[in-house]
């Protein structure tokens, strides 16, 4: 042994130290870094301008307290955009995961060609909700549509869909259900093939038909992914855009406001009016819209799984040895 | 949910036979295994068709023409070439411009987002550093801010930087994903044993060289279906970009709400640019739809 080699060891040891103190910091900040600029600031600077009466030409805004927050809310055109939104989401939500569910149960069967069938449902994802939208607004136009052409070919009266408040939502509806039905079968599908097969052979065994074994197996497991799913589609109903925009071609939902959505009023006030100030105020009505939805629905699912969650504490033991292992 | 506590997948497999199913011969095996009725095939034959209806539909209007749009039989009319070009030739739609920008913004971003979130999701699931679960616990938070809440801003950053109307105006805000840390930190998780970490440790790689020999080979199933994910979403963008974008300069889903907004407007032929529109991606989902599908289903397990 030489005597200049503990000195080079406790260099290179405390390089390595430098380097695990460091490295995680260096890995999220690309991440970080850009979220800051283009995630945390607009949210942040969203709110400041949600109080301002906001100058374009200045490029700058004056204070005017919750003035805008009041505006809106006193607008007729905002509770129509509210309800519409919300019968929407209702239309597209229920049926989409009743469907999804029936969709799943049957992939989940030993079918021939699993792959073919589960991706033919998955196919309705990869099409732009636009191009769903402009494709369904032609099946459900009021004189030429292929819906009304064959109500009328059986002797029925047309429905009157961009007329008629409800029918609007329904073939709104319609296109969401089309795009999302499939991808809300493949996650409820995941959640099916993760129960415990033993369950459903011990109710074949205690003689559970089919239905039963559904009802008292099936759907119970789901309950975690259910509400998953109700979450998302929550948080992406709630924004709708895209289908009602394109669903006439004026994109501002309907002469009467029949299937105007809170998104399509926050870019009419936008870059319609172009008041920024009250379009940040709405954007965040509909930010705490949101959240609220979300608190009650955090809410049920705690009640629903109170004793999931918890970290085994092997798992945990673990951990700290490899951390104290990366240390070294 | 439960996060942090994923079963594997099962797999279905073909159970034995009970003693009641048994006496009745050895066609039926237990529910779940057996083979599915007829009924089975015929509900997701309805399903398939159901998928593909509005893609054929679309296919017989955008090859007619104002003529066969109330009535338009059950096979193509010839027009469908006519129209194609008129929508790619059409100066107020700009379709080569919108097709490049597309390929390009979605390439970008998907690449960006796979890059940023290989990274950190490797951090956050296998490093320990001060403030580590608590940035995660924020990142998933994150998730559920509605797009609408940064528009405004954004929109007056970019003014006052003269992007509005150029293609990096939606590719900048792209450039990372909450989603993707999310999903590579659930999937380095429990891809990655940590003893293999120990061991590249304690033979003396570096942080880096454990990232790129351990963490980054294990992080490649994860990482090819985010950027398949991240392509898709970006493809289908639509709020944004409509928001941004000049009519000169659109992606894809915006020039299509162009070709509509024309006063006269004439359906075969944006339904034929809804399939030229479309089309990229069906080849896409045609050779990795199967990747699709199983990132779905491994996601959901984890969601």
């Amino acid at each position: 042994m030489t005597t200049t080699q503990p000195r080079v060891i406790s260099f290179s040891q405390r390089l390595s130290k430098w380097d695990v103190k460091f490295s995680p910091y260096l890995y999220i900040s690309p991440f970080f870094i850009l979220f800051a600029i283009v995630g945390v600031f607009p949210i942040v600077f969203t709110a400041v301008i949600s109080f301002m009466d906001w100058d374009l030409v200045r490029g700058s805004g004056t204070f005017v307290g919750i003035d805008q927050y009041t505006w809106i809310l006193q607008q007729p055109h905002f509770w129509t955009a509210l309800r519409n939104t919300f019968s929407i989401f209702l239309l597209s939500t229920v049926p989409q995961l009743v469907l999804a569910i029936f969709i799943a149960t049957m992939l989940d069967r030993n079918i021939r060609a699993k792959t073919f069938w589960r991706m033919s449902t998955l196919l309705p994802y990869v099409v732009a909700p636009v191009a769903v939208g402009l494709i369904f607004t032609v099946i459900f136009a009021d004189k030429f549509g292929i819906v009304n052409t064959n109500l009328q070919a059986i002797g029925l009266d047309p429905i009157p869909w961009h007329s008629d408040p409800f029918w609007s939502h329904v073939a709104i509806a319609t296109m969401v259900n089309y795009r999302w039905t499939g991808y809300n079968a493949l996650i409820l599908l995941a959640a099916m093939q993760a129960i415990n097969r033993d369950y459903y052979e011990a109710a074949t065994v205690d003689g559970a038909g089919a239905f039963r074994q559904f009802w008292s197996i099936t759907l119970p497991s789901l309950r975690p992914t259910l509400i998953f799913v109700v979450i998302t589609s929550t948080i992406g109903g709630l924004q709708i855009f895209d289908e009602p925009r394109v669903f006439d071609q004026f994109g501002r939902g309907g002469a009467g406001q029949q299937w105007l959505t809170i998104s399509l009023y926050l870019y009419d006030i936008g870059w319609g009016q172009w008041n920024f100030g009250r379009a940040a105020a709405m954007a965040w009505i509909l930010f705490l819209i949101i959240v609220a939805i979300g608190l009650i629905n955090l809410l049920v699912t705690r009640t629903l799984l109170r004793t999931e969650g918890t970290r085994s504490p092997v798992e945990k033991s673990r951990r700290k040895r490899t951390q104290k292992a990366v240390a070294r | 949910m439960s996060i942090g506590t994923n079963p594997p997948l099962a797999i279905v497999e073909e159970g034995i036979p009970n003693a009641r199913q048994r006496k009745r011969g050895a066609r039926t095996i237990r529910i779940r295994g057996m083979r599915p009725s007829l009924w089975v095939y015929v509900g997701l034959g309805v399903v398939f068709v159901a998928s593909a209806f509005p893609f054929y539909f679309s296919f017989l209007i955008g090859s007619g023409d104002a003529s066969t749009l109330r009535d338009p039989g059950f096979f193509p009319a010839g027009n469908f070439i006519a129209n194609a070009l008129k929508v790619m030739s059409d100066p107020a739609v700009n379709f080569w411009a919108a097709l490049w920008n597309s390929i390009y913004s979605s390439v970008l971003i998907a690449v960006s987002v796979v890059i940023s979130s290989t990274l950190a999701g490797w951090a956050f699931a296998k490093l320990r550093f001060a403030g580590g679960s608590g940035l995660l616990v924020f990142v998933v938070a994150t998730m559920a801010v509605p797009l609408q809440l940064g528009v405004v801003p954004l929109y007056i950053l970019f003014a006052e930087l003269g992007w509005t109307g150029q293609i990096g105006a939606i590719i900048i805000p792209a450039l990372t994903s909450a989603f993707g840390v999310f999903w590579m930190t659930q999937y380095l998780r429990q891809a990655v044993p940590d003893e293999l970490i120990e061991a590249a440790r304690m033979d003396g790689a570096s942080m880096i060289r454990t990232f790129w020999t351990v963490g980054a080979v294990a992080a490649r199933p994860a990482a090819a279906m985010l950027f398949l994910f991240t392509f898709v979403t970006a493809w289908n963008n639509f709020f944004w970009p409509f928001i941004v974008l000049d009519r000169q300069n659109p992606t894809l889903p915006v020039a299509l709400s162009l070709l509509q907004s024309n006063y006269f407007v004439d359906y075969s032929i944006v339904l034929a640019g809804v399939i030229l529109a479309t089309i990229p991606l069906l080849l896409l989902f045609v050779f990795a739809g199967r990747q699709l599908v199983s990132g779905i289903m491994a996601g959901a397990v984890k969601g």
